[in-house]
């Protein structure tokens, strides 16, 4: 059943109810003028006033818990206003009565009882409509007990609407039992009264106007009622019901106890609204950063919560930036300021003011007296920022010792969030700057795979495959070939000592000498020479560049080669089957930058037949490292680079690196790494 | 990582290396050179008998001070290099600029030619 349904079924039920309960009640007159001899019980009318009460009840419930979010003078604003037009309806009655007073209509019994059942109908709406609204009240902040007892404070309730249907004499033994039981419930729960706490002191105000007027209500009911039953013809009078009288008296009780428990919390009530501030600042303060304020902002909030907070009557904050010093202030002047800098010479404010306190303070030495001042009291606390004094907060007052303890330490509770917060901002601003720089590596990886060739097309019956991995997001491995006119070739590879962001500097410088030099056609020992030279200007004294550079002709087919402290070469002869590496003597670049370096230069020339195969490579490849540290070797390198040499060049070069991966396993290589194969074949072109 | 220990035996300053040099552990090399150079030392033997691996970041450790060995007339001599660690050096070219010999003695021996 949703509850829209629950709340027009009750209603249309306690509607009917009341019908019923009215049309019985006059048949029971009619019965009774008449003498008639129909017999009906007397149970029937007390049966459908029962289903009246309950269904209300049920009505109201529904209605009532329905509206969670109304606050508590929402509440009893509901109450005051069924108060009122239900008083409303029965003062029309009254007035009624007045009009005809002398009239013989009203001393009628079936327009007395007529009018008796509206006016009942009304009482039970407006008394079971403040019992829900009471029972929200009480059990606001419930415990499981207490909701176990109102449980029970129902039950009896419901039963005492039972206990009527034996037309118990008023205050007799048996109604007076009923009675006290009732009365005993009411009293315990009518203590439970934590919802004032939470009102303000307006709020307050105007719950005691309401709960007032409710008992106002309550007390002209009773009144009526009370009139009606004088008149002595009434079928059902309420006035003897334990259920009625029951409920009377603890609507009452609670009215009378949330009344008087609201005026003796009026004077406090202004401090329990100072804690909530303080509460609510607090939580503005950490999460002014989340919101998105700035650090400044963060300051301000800071300074406007403490002042509030011990109700100083002049302020300021100081803070050191990156950009110089911050400072915020209120209801001072910079020259006030700086007279009550110059009139605290010593002690702990001293300390603070001047940006050199210890961490380990004294709560009690943070406030003092000024004395020849506006201002006669004062507070200062530092405020750290990663454990660093950053600056501090100054609060004045102008009545002497206005300042006590517990106020530091709610400015100190202050100042901590604030420096949590701060220090959440800068490790979001260091994470977000980590994030940029990750993504400015991702750039220069793109930038520098560009420096790679991607066309590895040569004609003349060359034919090359390559590949590079780099340790980090770039790296110091190059390789890269041009044609110098046609059927000559330069190659080359090259590897910069360490690895990384500076290494990748170099690779492109290297790449740079490399097009210069080698479109020059310059001999593989000029270039050794001339690249030397032009690196020992710029590199770095402990960073070196190892390479080979390649003179190919495809013509003369002859391969004249320089090494500059490069790895060896290897060269499978396909005449042989076998796998050699091409020695010669070479130094690296950059390690002597003069012209001894000359004297160092060697090149090879050799020519290549038809299926040789060279394969350039960086060391990255031979001191790649297994589990149990072993290096893939030389040897190794050359047996499978032997055992592949017959395949086309990307084949070998995937082949190689399977063997590469068999042999590291899991470990992975921790340095750049780089191949290029060149297989020489017949020149298709003639 | 690399241990580094350093003595001084008739007039000769020893630094032992032990371990691997790589991009990481070779600012402990250096700083090794750097104190030898700042007390004035004019006789250099290290020893790379349980010198493992070198990079080319620890090769150039040696390489940055190779000027100033010579302007200052440090004698600088390598000895006992296990193969593998030598052929880095020998590929580099770095054996035609620094003094290598085989073990300690002829270490001290080559410094007091």
């Amino acid at each position: 059943m949703t509850d829209k349904l629950k709340i027009r079924l009750t209603f249309l039920g306690a509607l009917i109810c009341w019908l019923l309960f009215s049309a019985s009640n006059i048949y029971l007159l009619f019965i009774e003028s008449y003498e008639m001899k129909v017999q009906l019980s007397d149970f029937i009318p007390q049966l459908f006033f029962t289903g009246f009460v309950v269904s209300t009840f049920g009505y109201y419930r529904y209605v009532i818990s329905k509206a969670d979010t109304l606050n508590f003078t929402d509440l009893l604003w509901k109450v005051f206003i069924t108060g009122l037009i239900t008083t409303l309806i029965s003062l029309g009655i009254r007035f009624f009565f007045t009009v005809f007073a002398n009239s013989s209509i009203v001393e009628n019994p079936l327009t007395v009882n007529f009018f008796y059942n509206i006016l009942l109908g009304l009482v039970i709406i407006y008394m079971v409509s403040t019992l829900v609204v009471w029972k929200r009240l009480i059990l606001y902040q419930k415990s499981k007990n207490l909701l176990q007892f109102w449980s029970f404070f129902e039950i009896a309730l419901l039963l005492s609407l039972g206990y009527d249907f034996f037309e118990l004499e008023l205050f007799g033994t048996n109604f007076n039992v009923g009675l006290i039981v009732l009365s005993c419930f009411s009293l315990i729960l009518t203590f439970n009264l934590k919802w004032i706490a939470y009102l303000n002191f307006r709020q307050k105000w105007k719950g005691i106007l309401f709960i007032l007027l409710s008992g106002i209500y309550l007390y002209h009911f009773f009144l009526n009622l009370d009139d009606f039953r004088a008149t002595g013809v009434l079928v059902m009078d309420l006035m003897n019901s334990v259920f009625f009288l029951g409920l009377l008296g603890f609507l009452f009780l609670y009215a009378g106890i949330s009344i008087l428990v609201t005026l003796f919390n009026l004077p406090t009530s202004s401090v329990f609204e100072r804690k909530l501030k303080e509460a609510i600042d607090y939580q503005k303060l950490s999460q002014s950063i989340p919101r998105g304020e700035t650090i400044d902002q963060t300051y301000e909030i800071l300074l406007e919560s403490s002042m509030s907070a011990v109700f100083a009557d002049a302020a300021w904050l100081e803070v050191k930036e990156e950009e110089g010093i911050f400072q915020s202030i209120r209801n001072l002047k910079e020259t006030e300021i700086n007279e009550i800098k110059s009139k605290i010479k010593s002690g702990t404010i001293k300390d603070i003011l001047s940006l050199n306190f210890d961490r380990d303070h004294n709560p009690s030495k943070l406030t003092d007296s000024l004395k020849d001042n506006k201002y006669k009291s004062i507070i200062a606390l530092p405020i750290y920022v990663q454990s660093k004094q950053v600056g501090f907060i100054v609060m004045l007052n102008e009545v002497s010792e206005a300042f006590n303890r517990e106020m530091v330490n709610i400015i100190t509770t202050f100042v901590n969030q604030t420096s949590i917060s701060l220090e959440n901002l800068a490790l979001i601003k260091e994470s977000l700057e980590n994030e940029r720089y990750k993504e400015q590596l991702k750039i220069a990886k793109n930038v520098q795979k560009s420096l790679l060739p991607t066309n590895l097309e040569i004609n003349g019956g060359i034919e090359i495959d390559a590949f590079a991995m780099a340790a980090d997001e770039v790296g110091g491995d190059y390789y890269d070939f041009i044609e110098i006119e046609k059927d000559k070739y330069g190659l080359i590879i090259a590897d910069v000592s360490g690895k990384g962001t500076s290494a990748a500097f170099q690779m492109a410088q290297m790449k740079g000498i490399f097009h210069s030099l080698a479109s020059q056609k310059v001999s593989p020992s000029q270039f050794t020479i001339q690249a030397n030279i032009a690196l020992s200007n710029c590199l770095e004294r402990s960073s070196f560049i190892t390479a080979t550079y390649f003179y190919l002709d495809a013509k003369k087919k002859t391969i004249e080669f320089s090494r500059a402290g490069h790895c060896p070469t290897l060269m499978f002869c396909s005449e042989t089957n076998e796998t050699s590496y091409l020695e010669s003597e070479g130094m690296g670049l950059g390690i002597v930058r003069n012209s001894k370096y000359e004297k160092y230069v060697h090149s090879t020339t050799l020519s290549y037949n038809e299926g040789d195969t060279m394969l350039l490579y960086t060391d990255g490849i031979t001191e790649a490292k297994n589990e149990t540290g072993e290096q893939f070797g030389d040897d190794r390198l050359r047996n499978s680079f032997n055992s592949h040499a017959k395949k086309a060049p990307a084949q070998i070069k995937e082949a190689i690196k399977r063997d590469l991966a068999d042999f590291t396993g899991e470990v992975a290589i921790d340095d750049d790494y780089t191949m290029v194969v060149v297989k020489f074949n017949t020149d298709s072109n003639g | 990582m690399v241990n580094i220990e350093k003595e001084k035996n008739e007039d000769v300053h020893f630094i032992r290396v032990e371990g691997d040099v790589d991009a990481g552990s070779s600012i402990h090399l250096d700083n090794a050179f750097k104190e030898v150079l700042e007390v004035g030392e004019s006789r250099i033997a290290v020893d790379l008998t349980r010198l493992v691996y070198i990079s080319s970041a620890g090769l150039g450790v040696f390489v940055s001070y190779l000027d100033e060995f010579e302007l200052k007339k440090i004698k600088l001599v390598l000895f006992g290099i296990q193969e593998t660690v030598r052929q880095v050096f020998d590929i580099l070219g770095l054996e035609k600029l620094i003094a290598i010999a085989e073990n300690e003695e002829e270490a001290i021996k080559k410094l007091n030619e």
